[in-house]
C-alpha cells in the first residue's frame, strides 16, 4: 500500500462551543453557546448537514420549530429571531422587550410562540408567513422563567421559574396554579430552588426538572405531588419527552443522562408508573439540552458533545442506525492546506492562524519517528472584523492567496512568501458585491481562480490577477434553480471541471472550459460529506453521510464499473456502522487507484484493484496481515487498508507523492481547557 | 434381647444453620432453620432451639412453609435442591433436581411436581413435568413471581422467565464485560410480591431492577449499586415496598420503595450475609451469616434475636479446648474470638474477644490472629496467645492472660505480654495447682526460639486496688533447639518439654533437668503423661509414626509402635488415652491404656481425612454403657474435628435412641421455653411441696406446674392492656400456688402429665409441623428395661432436669 512521511499536527488548537439547546422538528437544531446553529439530518446519521456560524453578541438559550418548518430562537440579548435555513443565516429579529429570553416554545399547533423572560413574564406571539408578532403578555410574577411547556390543547403553559412552577390560562392570561418546589425535603439552608427544565403531559401532568437534583411529576389541576424521583446530587439541567409520552429523559450537571419510563405496574392493568430505568454516562460536563426522539435518546453538553443513543428495544437489529454517536468536531473544513507552499490554515471562529509545517531531513522505516529539523512556525494571525464569526476559509495551492467568508462579507487576501516566511500581506479591495453570501471557498490546481459557492445553488468563478487583484468571471447556476446553498465544491486537478453540492444533495458538475452545466450526478438520496476528482482518470469520487461511497465518471456522465460493482457487492458491515462521515477525499499519485479517505477516528487507503472484502472477513485486518508471508498476504489483501492511529483526526490531505499531513485534536487537551467537572465521590479512591 | 451396641461416629451439633434460606412460620413466632439432617425450630423471641424436626437421612437442602395451610411445612432433601410452592395451587409445587436425576450431572431442571394430600410426613411422587431447563442448582437463582404468573431463573449471564399461562419462556442476556470492568454475571433473583418487577444481583455488586419483561424487546431495567462485592441475596417485603439485599460487607440494605436514593443500612453484622428472609407477615425478616449465625431483624432494622451456631473459621488453630467451669467446648471463633459453645444445648455460649480490634473485611489483609489457648485445672485462669505475620521478618506476638472474675461471670484480662518469645509459640499448658500446697498458679509456654519460659502470679495489689500480675521466673533452653511441646505431669511435679528430637524432663519445683529421652529418633510431635495409675509414663508421638512410652521411674523406653499417631488426647478422668492414626485416606481411633499393653477399643476408619483435633469432656451424668468395650465412654466423650471442620462424636446408642430425648421435648405446654419466670413458678412450687426446706443449689424443675394452674395461665396469656388490677389477680396467683389437697404419687404424676402433653400436643393451634415426631410406646420400653434401677418416673425426672438450662442460675 505504501508508505508515508507523514507530518503530524497537534498545534490546532481548535475549541469546539459548548451545546446551549436543541430542538426537534424536521431537523434536529442545536445552538451552541457561541451562538452557532447546527441542523442535524432527520435520519439517525448524526450528519450536520447544515451549520450557521455564531455571533459574538448572540448568546441563544432556546430553539423551537413552529409550523412549516420553521426555526426561531431567543436569545439572552432579548430578541427572537427566525432562522432562514436556505440562505443559512438569520432572517429578522424581533425585541420580546422583557430583558433576556432564558426559555421560548412553539404550541403543539406551531402557530403560536411563548417566551419566558428575564421580568418574569410569558410573552406570546403570533407565528404569521413571514414574520411574528407581539400577541400579548401573560400574568407577570417575580423570577425570571427558565422552562416553558404548552399542554397538548394549546390552552395551558406551564412554566418554570426559581422556586415556582406556574400554569397560566392562555386565553385568560391568569395564573391558574401555582407549585411551590422545595430544594430538600428538610431544607436547611435556604438555597433557591431553579426549575430547569418543565414538561406538560397530555393528562395533565407535569413533570418538572430542578437544580436540588430531582425530577418530580405533578397533577397541574390540583397542585399535588406525584412522585419525587431524586437523580443526581447537583442540578438536573434538561428535560425532554418522548411524542409517546411514555418515556423521558433528564440530563444532570454531573454529565449524567437518564431514562425515565411509564411503565404498566401489572401485566394487563392499566396503572402504570414513572420509573427511572438506564442511566448514561456519556459526558463529563454540564448536559444542558437534551432531546428524545423516536428510536434515541439526544444530548447536548457543556464539554461540546452531541451524544445520540439508539434505544435498542426500538431498532429492529443490528446496524447503521443502532449506533451510538458522538459528535465532537464541526463536520465542515477547518484546515486548508497549501500543498506547494506546505502551509496550513486553521479557522477559528475570530481568526484564521497560517503555520508552515516543519521538516526533516533524516529518512526512517515504517512506524519510526523521525527527528525534527526545523520547528513548525506560526507565520501569521488574521483576525476577522465585525461581530460575526467566519464561516468559511481557504488557502491557495501555492500559498499566495488566503480567502476568508464570514456572514456578511467575503475577504482576499494576498500574501508574499519567501523563504518560506510571510514578507508582506496585502487585501485585495474591491470585491465584486455580488459574491455574498459564501458558503464554501475552493482555489483551482494552479491557483489562478477562485470559486465562491454561493446560495441559490451558484457558484461564482473569480480570476485571481497579480500582484493583488481579482476579477469576477463567470457564475455557474444549478440547471434545477434549487434554493439551497452550495455546500461543497470540487476541481479537477487540470482545472476542467467544478462539482458543486448544494443542501438538497444534489451533485451538479460544470465544464469550466465552456462555463456551462456538464451534467448532474443521479441522485441518492441521502446527504453528501466529501466530493473530489481523481486527477488521474476525472472521476468524481462522492462519501455520503450513510458511509456508501460512489465513483462517478464526469467524461462519460455514469457511475463507473467499481462503483456498480460496490452497490452490487455491499460495503462491509464494519464500514457502515462507523459512527462518523468521511471529511475528506485525496488521491495517491502515484496509485491511480488509491483513495485516501478519513474520518475522525480513523485513516483509510481503499485500493479499487483489491477485492472488497465480504462481512465474515475483518475489515480492519493489518495486523493479521503483517503476520503472514508475503505470498499468503495477498490471497488476504482487500480493498480496504486502515489505520488508526491519529485520533482524532480534524483533517488529511497529500502534500506531494509520499508526504502526508495529518492534524489531530487530542480530547484530553480539549477538556484540560473546560471548567472543572462537578466533584463526584468514587467508591475506591 | 438388648441389641449388641456399636461404637459410632455422629455428628454432635454444631452443624450449619446457613445452608439454606431459613423459614418463618406464619405469625413469625418460630423460625425453622435447616442444619444438617435436621430442621430446628427455633423461637424468634427467645433465641431458643424449641425442637428439633427430624426424618431426612442426608442433608436437607429447603424449607418452604405451605401458602394454603400454615400449620404445615415442606422440608426438603438432598438431591432435590429446592422446594417452591404457590400460594395458588394447593395441589403442585416445584422443585429442582439434576438433570436425568443423576447426581453427577451438572446440569439441573426446574420441574412441576403433582403433592399428593396423603397423611404421611413423606410425599412420594412420579409425576414430573419439566418447566425450565439448565438452570442453576441454588434456590436463590429461582423465584417465582406475582400470583405465580410467572418463575424467572437466573444462570451466568442470562435471566430466564416462563410465563404460565402463555407458556413461553423470555431470555434477558446480559454481556460479560462492560468496558468499566461490570462483573454481570448473575448472582440471585427474587421477584416482586405485587408488581412486575424482577430483582437480580450481580457478581459486581449491582442490582438490576428488571421491568415490562412481558415484552421480549421492549423490556427495561434499572441498576442500583450499593455493594462493592457480589450481592449474596435478594429478598422483597411482604408487600414489595423495600428490597433487603446483603452480601460480603456484612451490611444489611433496605432500599425503600426500591430506589437507589432512599437506602437504609444495618452494618456490622459480623460476616458475610448468605441468605434473607422475610417473614410472612412482614415484622420480620432473617440473615443467615457465613459464621454460622442467623440474625432476626425487625422491620424497623434493629436486632432483635441472634441464632448463634458454632463458628467454623478457615482453621482452628487452638484446637478444641476445654473449659473446665462450664465444661464447654473452647476453639477459635468469629477472626479475634475465642468461641465458648456448650454441646449440651447445641447453642453458643458466649464470644470472648480476645484481640480486641476491629476486624477490617479485606481480601488479602493479614489479621491477628489468636493461635493458642489454655485453661488452668479450675478455669480461673485463661491464656492466650495472638500473632500477626505480614512478613516472615515481621512477627507480632502477644501473650494475654485472663482472670475469671464471678461478678462479671466472664473472663477479665489481666496482664498482657508483648513478646513472649521471639518467635512462634508452639504450646503453653498450665500446672495442675490442686495437689501442690503453695498453689501459686504457674503457666508455662514454649517457643520456636528454643526456650520454654514459665510464668508465675506475683501480687501486685496496692492499698485500693487488689490485682495479680503474671511475670517470667525462668527461662530454659536445651542446646537451642526448638521447643515444640510442653506438658505437666497430673501431679504438677514434672513437666516435659520436647526439643526436636528430644524429650526432657524438669523438676517443677527447682526448673532442673532430670532426664531426656531421644528414642526412637524423630521430631516429637505431641507429648503426654499418663493419669492416675499410669502417672510413671510418659507418651509421645514423633514424626516418623511412632508412639514412644517412657517409664519415668527407670527412665527407660517401655514399649513403641509405629501407628502414625496424629492426634494423641489422655482423658483427664481416667487413665485412657485416645491417639487417632492416619495412614491411608481414613483415620483410625486407638483408645489404650499406657500400662495395658492392648489397646481398649480399636475404631477403624472414623472418618475420612485427617482428624484435625481431639478432645475428651466430661459427661456432666456418668452414662451406663453395656459393653466391656465401651467402658471409656461413660464418663467422657471424645469429640474430634475433621479436614471440613465438622465436630463429631462417638455414641453406642443406636440413632433412634439418639433421636428420643428431642421429640420428648414437645411434651412442654406450647413448646414454651425455659424461661426463668418460668422455672421459678415451677420452682416455687417444688419448694412448697417440699415443705420449703429445698436447698438452692439443687434446682429442681416441674415442668407441668405452670400447667395445672389456669390463674397462672389466665395471668400469662391475657394482654396487658385488659389485665385487671394488680391487686385483684394477687389473691388469685397466690391461691393457685398453695398445694391442692389431691395426693397423687410422683409416677402418677408424671404419667398424667405425660397424657397430658400428648393431648396438648395433638389439639395445639401452634402446632406448625405435621413432621414432628410421634413418640414411639416400644422405645420407652427398651428404654426402660435398660435401667432396671430407676423407676420410669425417676428416669423421666432425671432426664427433665438433664435437659434443663441452668446456665441462667448463675447469673442471678
Amino acid at each position: 500500500m505504501g508508505e508515508f512521511e507523514v507530518h503530524r499536527v497537534r498545534f490546532f488548537a481548535f475549541l469546539p462551543s459548548g451545546v446551549r439547546c436543541l430542538a426537534r422538528g424536521p431537523a434536529l437544531a442545536l445552538a451552541r453557546l457561541d451562538g452557532a446553529l447546527e441542523l442535524y439530518g432527520p435520519t439517525a446519521s448524526g450528519f450536520q448537514e447544515k451549520a450557521i456560524p455564531g455571533h459574538e453578541a448572540r448568546a441563544t438559550q432556546a430553539l423551537s420549530w413552529a409550523a412549516g418548518g420553521r426555526l426561531f430562537g431567543a436569545d439572552l440579548g432579548g430578541d427572537v429571531a427566525e432562522y432562514d435555513l436556505q440562505k443559512l443565516r438569520i432572517k429578522y429579529t424581533v425585541d420580546g422587550f422583557g430583558g433576556p429570553i432564558w426559555s421560548l416554545a412553539a404550541d403543539p399547533g406551531g402557530t403560536r410562540l411563548a417566551i419566558g423572560c428575564e421580568d418574569g413574564s410569558v410573552k406570546l406571539f403570533q407565528v404569521l408567513p413571514d414574520k411574528i408578532q407581539f400577541e400579548r403578555s401573560l400574568d407577570q410574577q417575580k423570577g425570571r422563567i427558565l422552562s416553558l411547556s404548552w399542554h397538548v390543547s394549546g390552552t395551558r403553559i406551564v412554566a418554570g421559574s426559581i422556586n415556582h412552577l406556574r400554569v397560566y390560562n392562555v386565553d385568560s392570561g391568569r395564573i391558574v396554579q401555582r407549585i411551590r418546589v422545595e430544594r430538600r425535603l428538610l431544607s436547611s439552608h435556604r438555597r433557591e430552588c431553579v426549575v430547569w427544565g418543565v414538561a406538560f403531559l397530555s393528562d395533565g401532568t407535569v413533570v418538572s426538572a430542578d437544580s436540588a437534583g430531582k425530577v418530580q411529576f405533578w397533577d397541574a389541576d390540583k397542585g399535588t405531588l406525584l412522585e419525587t424521583h431524586p437523580v443526581s446530587s447537583s442540578a438536573v439541567l434538561s428535560l425532554a419527552v418522548s411524542e409517546e409520552e411514555d418515556s423521558l429523559v433528564v440530563g444532570t450537571s454531573e454529565g449524567a443522562v437518564y431514562q425515565f419510563q411509564l411503565l404498566p405496574v401489572k401485566r394487563g392493568s392499566t396503572e402504570s408508573r414513572w420509573v427511572r430505568t438506564k442511566p448514561f454516562q456519556h459526558h463529563t460536563h454540564d448536559v444542558r439540552a437534551v432531546a428524545h426522539s423516536r428510536t434515541a435518546l439526544i444530548s447536548g453538553g457543556l464539554d461540546a458533545q452531541l451524544v445520540i443513543r439508539p434505544l435498542m428495544e426500538k431498532m429492529h437489529g443490528q446496524g447503521y442506525e443502532a449506533v451510538l454517536r458522538k459528535v465532537t468536531f464541526p463536520h465542515r473544513r477547518l484546515v486548508s492546506c497549501a500543498r506547494k507552499a506546505r502551509l496550513l490554515l486553521f479557522q477559528f471562529p475570530q481568526h484564521l492562524e497560517l503555520w508552515r509545517l516543519g521538516a526533516t531531513n533524516a529518512a526512517g522505516r515504517d512506524g519510526e519517528v523521525l527527528p525534527v529539523s526545523r520547528d513548525p512556525e506560526h507565520l501569521l494571525q488574521l483576525k476577522s472584523k465585525g461581530p460575526d464569526h467566519i464561516c468559511c476559509s481557504c488557502i491557495s495551492p501555492c500559498g499566495g492567496w488566503i480567502a476568508y467568508a464570514t456572514a456578511s462579507r467575503l475577504h482576499l487576501h494576498r500574501l508574499q512568501l519567501e523563504n518560506g516566511s510571510v514578507v508582506a500581506i496585502q487585501r485585495v479591495p474591491k470585491l465584486p458585491k455580488l459574491l455574498c453570501p459564501v458558503y464554501q471557498l475552493l482555489y483551482s490546481a494552479d491557483s489562478s481562480r477562485l470559486f465562491v459557492a454561493s446560495d441559490q445553488g451558484s457558484v461564482h468563478v473569480v480570476q485571481l490577477l497579480e500582484p493583488g487583484g481579482c476579477k469576477h468571471l463567470q457564475t455557474l447556476c444549478s440547471p434545477s434553480g434549487t434554493a439551497e446553498a452550495v455546500q461543497l465544491l470540487a476541481v479537477s486537478a487540470d482545472g476542467d471541471w467544478l462539482a458543486a453540492t448544494s443542501s438538497d444533495w444534489a451533485i451538479n458538475i460544470y465544464s469550466l472550459q465552456q462555463f456551462k452545466h456538464h451534467c448532474t450526478v443521479p441522485a441518492y438520496n441521502c446527504p453528501v460529506t466529501a466530493i473530489a476528482i481523481n486527477p488521474a482518470t476525472n472521476h468524481l469520487v462522492i462519501a455520503h453521510s450513510d458511509q456508501q461511497l460512489f465513483e462517478f465518471s464526469i467524461p462519460e456522465r455514469e457511475y463507473t464499473a467499481w462503483s456498480r460493482g460496490v452497490q452490487q457487492h455491499g460495503l462491509h458491515k464494519d464500514w457502515l456502522e462507523r459512527d462518523t462521515p468521511i471529511a475528506h477525499i485525496a488521491f495517491n499519485p502515484r496509485q491511480p487507484t488509491q483513495l485516501l479517505l478519513h474520518d475522525t477516528h480513523m485513516l483509510c487507503i481503499l485500493d479499487k484493484s483489491l477485492p472488497l472484502p465480504d462481512d465474515n472477513t475483518p475489515l480492519n485486518n493489518q495486523a493479521f496481515l503483517k503476520q503472514l508471508s508475503v505470498k499468503a498476504r495477498r490471497g488476504h489483501a482487500h480493498a480496504f487498508k486502515i489505520c488508526k492511529k491519529y485520533q482524532p483526526l480534524l483533517f488529511m490531505d497529500l502534500l506531494d507523492e509520499d508526504c502526508l499531513v495529518v492534524v489531530e485534536r487530542p480530547l484530553t487537551d480539549i477538556q484540560a481547557q473546560l471548567p472543572p467537572p462537578v466533584q463526584q465521590k468514587k467508591f475506591g479512591t | 434381647m438388648v441389641a449388641q451396641e456399636q461404637l459410632r461416629v455422629v455428628r454432635c451439633g454444631g452443624s450449619k444453620l446457613n445452608g439454606s434460606r431459613a423459614a418463618f412460620s406464619a405469625d413469625a413466632k418460630y423460625l425453622l432453620c435447616a442444619t444438617g439432617d435436621f430442621v430446628k425450630v427455633y423461637s424468634t423471641t427467645t433465641e431458643e432451639c424449641i425442637h428439633i424436626l427430624q426424618g431426612h437421612t442426608n442433608l436437607v437442602t429447603g424449607i418452604q412453609l405451605n401458602p394454603q395451610n400454615h400449620l404445615q411445612t415442606f422440608v426438603v432433601g438432598y438431591k432435590i435442591f429446592a422446594f417452591y410452592c404457590l400460594a395458588g395451587s394447593d395441589d403442585s409445587g416445584f422443585v429442582i433436581i439434576p438433570k436425568n436425576n443423576e447426581e453427577a450431572s451438572d446440569s439441573f431442571q426446574l420441574a412441576l411436581v403433582r403433592l399428593t394430600k396423603a397423611p404421611g410426613q413423606e410425599v412420594e411422587t412420579k409425576e414430573l413435568s419439566l418447566i425450565l431447563d439448565d438452570i442453576d442448582y441454588s434456590p436463590k437463582c429461582t423465584a417465582f413471581g406475582r400470583e405465580g404468573e410467572y418463575v424467572a431463573s437466573v444462570r451466568g449471564l442470562h435471566l430466564r422467565v416462563y410465563f404460565f399461562k402463555k407458556k413461553k419462556t423470555h431470555s434477558f442476556p446480559l454481556s460479560a464485560r462492560t468496558v468499566k470492568g461490570a462483573n454481570n454475571y448473575f448472582t440471585c433473583v427474587a421477584c416482586h410480591p405485587k408488581e412486575d418487577c424482577i430483582a437480580s444481583g450481580h457478581k459486581d455488586g449491582k442490582i438490576r431492577l428488571w421491568r415490562n419483561f412481558t415484552h421480549k424487546k421492549e423490556y427495561t431495567f434499572s441498576a442500583m449499586h450499593w455493594h462493592h462485592s457480589a450481592v449474596m441475596d435478594l429478598a422483597f417485603t411482604v408487600e414489595g415496598t423495600n428490597l433487603l439485599s446483603g452480601g460480603f460487607e456484612s451490611v444489611l440494605v433496605q432500599w425503600r420503595d426500591v430506589s437507589e436514593s432512599k437506602k437504609e443500612f444495618l452494618p456490622r453484622l459480623g460476616s458475610t450475609i448468605e441468605h434473607i428472609s422475610v417473614s410472612p407477615d412482614g415484622t420480620l425478616c432473617c440473615t443467615s451469616h457465613t459464621e454460622n449465625k442467623i440474625t432476626i431483624i425487625q422491620s424497623n432494622l434493629r436486632v432483635s434475636a441472634v441464632i448463634q451456631g458454632l463458628v467454623k473459621g478457615s482453621s482452628v488453630k487452638t484446637g478444641l479446648v476445654v473449659d473446665p467451669r462450664t465444661k464447654a467446648l473452647v476453639l477459635n471463633g468469629k477472626p479475634g474470638h475465642l468461641q465458648f459453645f456448650c454441646l449440651q444445648s447445641d447453642k453458643q455460649l458466649y464470644s470472648l474477644d480476645i484481640v480486641q480490634q476491629e476486624y477490617i473485611n479485606q481480601a488479602g489483609l493479614s489479621q491477628t490472629d489468636l493461635v493458642k489457648a489454655a485453661f488452668s485445672a479450675q478455669g480461673n485462669w485463661l491464656a492466650t496467645v495472638e500473632q500477626r505475620q505480614e512478613k516472615e521478618s515481621d512477627l507480632e506476638l502477644q501473650m494475654k492472660l485472663w482472670v475469671y472474675d464471678e461478678q462479671m461471670q466472664s473472663f477479665k484480662l489481666s496482664t498482657r505480654v508483648n513478646m513472649p518469645h521471639e518467635d512462634h509459640v508452639t504450646a503453653l499448658c498450665f500446672r495442675d495447682t490442686d495437689g501442690v500446697e503453695d498453689g501459686i498458679p504457674t503457666l508455662v509456654t514454649a517457643a520456636k526460639d528454643g526456650r520454654f519460659k514459665v510464668w508465675v502470679t506475683v501480687d501486685e495489689s496496692d492499698t485500693d486496688k487488689q490485682s495479680v500480675g503474671w511475670i517470667c521466673d525462668f527461662v530454659g533452653s536445651y542446646h537451642n533447639y526448638q521447643a515444640d511441646n510442653c506438658c505437666f505431669s497430673e501431679d504438677g511435679s514434672l513437666l516435659a518439654v520436647s526439643f526436636e528430637e528430644i524429650v526432657t524432663v524438669w523438676d517443677s519445683e527447682t526448673w532442673d533437668l532430670k532426664c531426656t529421652f531421644c528414642h526412637p529418633p524423630g521430631k516429637t510431635w505431641s507429648l503426654c503423661f499418663g493419669r492416675l495409675s499410669c502417672s510413671k509414663y510418659l507418651l509421645g508421638t514423633t514424626d516418623h509414626g511412632f508412639l514412644c512410652c517412657w517409664n519415668l521411674l527407670n527412665c527407660a523406653l517401655e514399649w513403641s509402635t509405629q501407628l502414625g499417631v496424629i492426634v494423641l488426647q489422655p482423658d483427664p478422668l481416667s487413665e485412657n488415652i485416645a491417639a487417632v492414626s492416619c495412614i491411608s485416606e481414613g483415620s483410625d481411633l486407638f483408645v489404650f491404656r499406657p500400662n495395658e499393653p492392648r489397646p481398649l477399643c480399636i475404631q477403624k476408619n472414623v472418618c475420612r481425612g485427617k482428624v484435625q483435633c481431639a478432645v475428651f469432656i466430661p459427661r456432666n451424668v456418668p452414662e451406663t454403657v453395656g459393653s466391656e468395650k465401651y467402658q471409656w465412654l461413660s464418663r467422657s466423650q471424645l469429640y474430634f474435628l475433621t479436614e471440613t471442620q465438622e465436630l463429631m462424636t462417638f455414641s453406642t446408642k443406636s440413632p433412634e435412641m439418639r433421636l428420643t430425648p428431642s421429640s420428648k421435648q414437645l411434651a412442654s405446654e406450647e413448646s414454651l421455653p425455659m424461661t426463668p419466670f418460668y422455672v421459678l413458678l415451677g420452682k416455687h412450687r417444688e419448694q412448697q411441696q417440699l415443705k420449703m426446706d429445698a436447698d438452692l443449689g439443687k434446682p429442681v424443675v416441674h415442668s407441668h406446674s405452670t400447667q395445672s394452674s389456669p390463674a397462672v395461665k389466665e395471668l400469662l396469656h391475657t394482654p396487658a392492656h385488659v389485665l385487671p388490677s394488680a391487686t385483684f389477680l394477687c389473691s388469685i396467683f397466690i391461691n393457685s400456688l398453695l398445694i391442692s389437697k389431691e395426693n397423687k404419687s410422683n409416677g402418677e404424676v408424671a404419667n398424667e402429665v405425660e397424657m397430658e402433653s400428648e393431648k396438648a400436643e395433638d389439639e395445639s393451634d401452634e402446632d406448625i409441623d405435621h413432621t414432628a415426631m410421634e413418640e414411639d410406646p416400644k422405645l420407652t420400653e427398651f428404654w426402660g428395661e435398660m435401667t432396671p434401677k430407676l423407676s420410669k418416673s425417676q428416669e423421666k425426672e432425671l432426664r427433665k432436669i438433664r435437659k434443663t438450662d441452668f446456665s441462667w442460675i448463675s447469673a442471678l
